[in-house]
């Protein structure tokens, strides 16, 4: 490409007329030729249609990349550094413009959308929180965890099984789900605390499969792959289904509304949206305070951080249990809005997908795990057709991004510090 | 002179071979001791085995009068031994101010502003860069990094290990005039160093290892001029 900064026409048009030939090449057996029996015709305008598409489409892409915006867009893509940059101490980010809108959109979104978009949406937002969870983990502390669905089915079945025989409902398993997930994230930290990479890798698939195992075969306690049913989140006792259990009014009916089975789905949306705001703000404080700088420098240097005299064992066994509990909420809203659970809907498969939320977004990143949680969600949903090939698509998607954006979709940014008031400068 | 740090009879193993071979040595307060000795002499393991990485077989580690041999890493940092780690370990991804705010853990952030004004004060190079990342510096400025970051802690004892690892001569003796100032407020300094020259001129007093024993020991001036050592390690002449 030309160094001058100027638009160069001509060479343009040399990568238009070399696209053109090459469309050409490729059209001109493919779609010139019709086969008519033992004979063939020659279909030569879809042919010089498609020549003519790519030729523009050549030129249009050659004159923007020649453009300033574009050589920046070239450079930004070209660039391989590790993609960790230091803002000024007084850099404010767009997002708290973009944060006050998402917030208002968000809160209108239940009330104008169909029950259909409001249920991929609430997907959606479970899996930012399982992303944020294994962010802490593998993002933040280094940590490779393959069986981060292990905690995220903690939570469903705790609210399933503790509706089923202690008669716990959704806010009191809320809060529990975290802790229980927390402990079963400490009891996995304890043996693996020596481990790294791959060792960590292969343990942690064994403990996500022990548990989803467990699930499956203990029908005695579980009802095995029968599955258990879950409970719905209550407003100050009132049910959303359409007959109360016994003493209680249902929701419509207290407020004399017409039932509809939306309601249950608008308050679990609501609930959750607030509930992954706070997530999302604790989060944020956390990278900033030395707990998170310390799941940091553990990642990069566990041996000065050992000198430096930073309890790995705490160190690691909070990244463990943050992100456990974490998934476990994820998994207390996910049976309250399916209504069902059973051991299917927690294979290493969804491990994966929460992995690839995390490796997508950028390691690291709360922004970027937010954006590829939604992504992943909503596009299988909008791409139904496409429903086989799913898989595929997402393989090469990982592929592509593994190539052109390895450190993610968005890239870690780090806030510079100020002088704090009383320092000399 | 009361003894800071002092090792008694101190073995040390990796699986079954024996890295260190009873090794004594005193380190007194207000004193710059140096250890030197060739590659695979047992340096390294000697500062790291204060830290129980690994932890010696045998004998006794005493710091402030505590036996400190089977104590864990992160309670001998904490209490007032810092270390500057071989190959300097600072944190690559890292800002300069915040591997320096790594460096506060022992001690918390009370003192944090103060401590890295005098750290800029100390090394202007990284008030210069104290919001890049650390990856991105010299060899030079990141070995400053690392002994800045080991004086946050406001040690009693500052452990240097190979602080002059692959630098080019002059930006050593930068680092060495660096030492020089940082003893002088009373700073008590255990070097451990392959660059003999350097270390025995800056020592109080130095100790030879070879082999995973102390083969000899004297003030820094003396060994300087002691013939086996200025044959095996400054070059003979």
């Amino acid at each position: 490409m030309s160094q001058s900064t100027g638009i160069d026409i001509k060479q343009s048009l040399v990568d238009t007329v070399i696209a053109g030939l090459m469309a050409l090449i490729v059209f001109g057996p493919i779609v010139g030729v019709l086969l008519d029996g033992y004979d063939f015709n020659l279909q030569t305008g879809n042919v010089a249609g498609l020549v003519g598409v790519v030729m523009m489409g050549r030129f249009a892409v050659s004159l923007f990349f020649q453009s300033q915006a574009g050589r920046n867009f070239l450079y930004r893509q070209a660039s391989k550094n590790d993609g960790v940059t230091v803002t000024a101490p007084d850099y404010k980010s767009n997002l708290r413009w973009i944060i006050p809108v998402v917030m208002v959109l968000g809160l209108i979104v239940p009330f104008i959308a169909s029950k259909y978009v409001l249920t991929v949406v609430i997907l959606g937002l479970i899996y930012v929180l399982l992303g944020l969870g294994l962010n802490i983990v593998v993002g933040l502390a280094g940590l490779l965890d393959l069986g981060f669905v292990g905690f995220y089915a903690i939570g469903a079945y705790g609210l399933a099984l503790g509706y089923e025989n202690l008669g716990i409902g959704f806010w009191t398993m809320l809060p529990l789900a975290a802790i229980m997930a927390a402990v079963a994230g400490a009891i996995l930290g304890f043996p693996v605390l020596r481990m790294h990479g791959d060792y960590l890798a292969i343990v942690t698939l064994g403990f996500g499969e022990i548990i989803r195992l467990v699930l499956t075969n203990w029908t005695s306690f579980t009802h095995g792959p029968n599955g258990v049913s879950a409970p719905l989140p209550t407003l100050f006792g009132l049910e959303f289904n359409r007959r109360a259990s016994e003493g209680n009014i249902p929701f419509h009916e207290f407020f004399g509304l017409k039932y509809d089975s939306g309601f249950k789905y608008i308050f679990v949306y609501l609930i959750l949206f607030l509930v992954v705001w706070a997530v999302l703000y604790v989060k944020h404080r956390l990278t900033k305070m030395p707990v998170g700088r310390a799941w940091e420098a553990l990642r990069e240097d566990e041996i000065a951080c050992r000198s430096l005299g930073l309890n790995h064992v705490l160190v690691k066994l909070s990244a463990f249990m943050l992100g456990a509990s974490t998934g476990g909420i994820a998994g207390v809203f996910f049976a309250s809005y399916q209504g069902f659970v059973n051991p299917s809907s927690f294979t290493f498969f969804e491990s994966a997908l929460i992995l690839a939320i995390v490796v997508l977004g950028g390691m690291g990143s709360t922004l970027g795990v937010v954006l590829a949680a939604f992504f992943l969600t909503v596009m299988p949903e909008i791409l139904r057709e496409f429903a086989d090939y799913r898989v595929l698509m997402f393989g090469v998607l990982m592929v592509v991004m593994m190539i052109w954006k390895p450190r993610g979709l968005v890239r870690v940014t780090r806030t510079g510090f100020a002088t704090r008031k009383g320092t000399v400068k | 002179m009361t003894a800071l740090l002092e090792f008694k009879d101190v073995d040390v193993h990796y699986g079954p071979i024996q890295a260190l071979k009873k090794v004594s040595l005193t380190v007194n307060q207000g004193e710059i001791v140096t250890m030197i000795g060739a590659n695979g002499a047992g340096k390294s393991t000697l500062l790291m085995s204060i830290f129980g990485q690994p932890r010696a077989s045998g004998g006794q580690i005493i710091y402030q009068g505590e036996d400190i041999t089977r104590k864990s890493a992160h309670y001998v940092a904490s209490n007032g031994l810092a270390q500057s780690p071989e190959g300097r370990r600072i944190f690559p991804g890292m800002s300069v101010e915040e591997n320096l705010l790594m460096g506060t853990i022992p001690i918390g952030m009370e003192h944090c502003d103060e401590d890295m004004e005098r750290m800029f004060t100390l090394f202007p190079r990284l008030r210069e860069r104290r919001n890049q990342r650390a990856s991105t510096m010299s060899g030079g400025e990141q070995q400053m990094l690392a002994i800045a970051r080991a004086l946050m802690s406001r040690p009693k004892l500052l452990l240097l290990d190979e602080p002059s690892l692959g630098l080019a001569p002059i930006i050593v003796k930068q680092i060495f005039q660096i030492l020089q100032d940082v003893a002088s407020t009373g700073m008590t300094i255990f070097l451990v160093e392959q660059n003999a020259n350097h270390a025995l001129k800056l020592a109080d007093r130095g100790y030879v290892m070879v082999n995973g024993e102390i083969r000899m020991t004297g003030t820094g001036a003396e060994l300087l001029v002691n013939p086996e050592v200025r044959e095996a390690y400054l070059g003979g002449h």
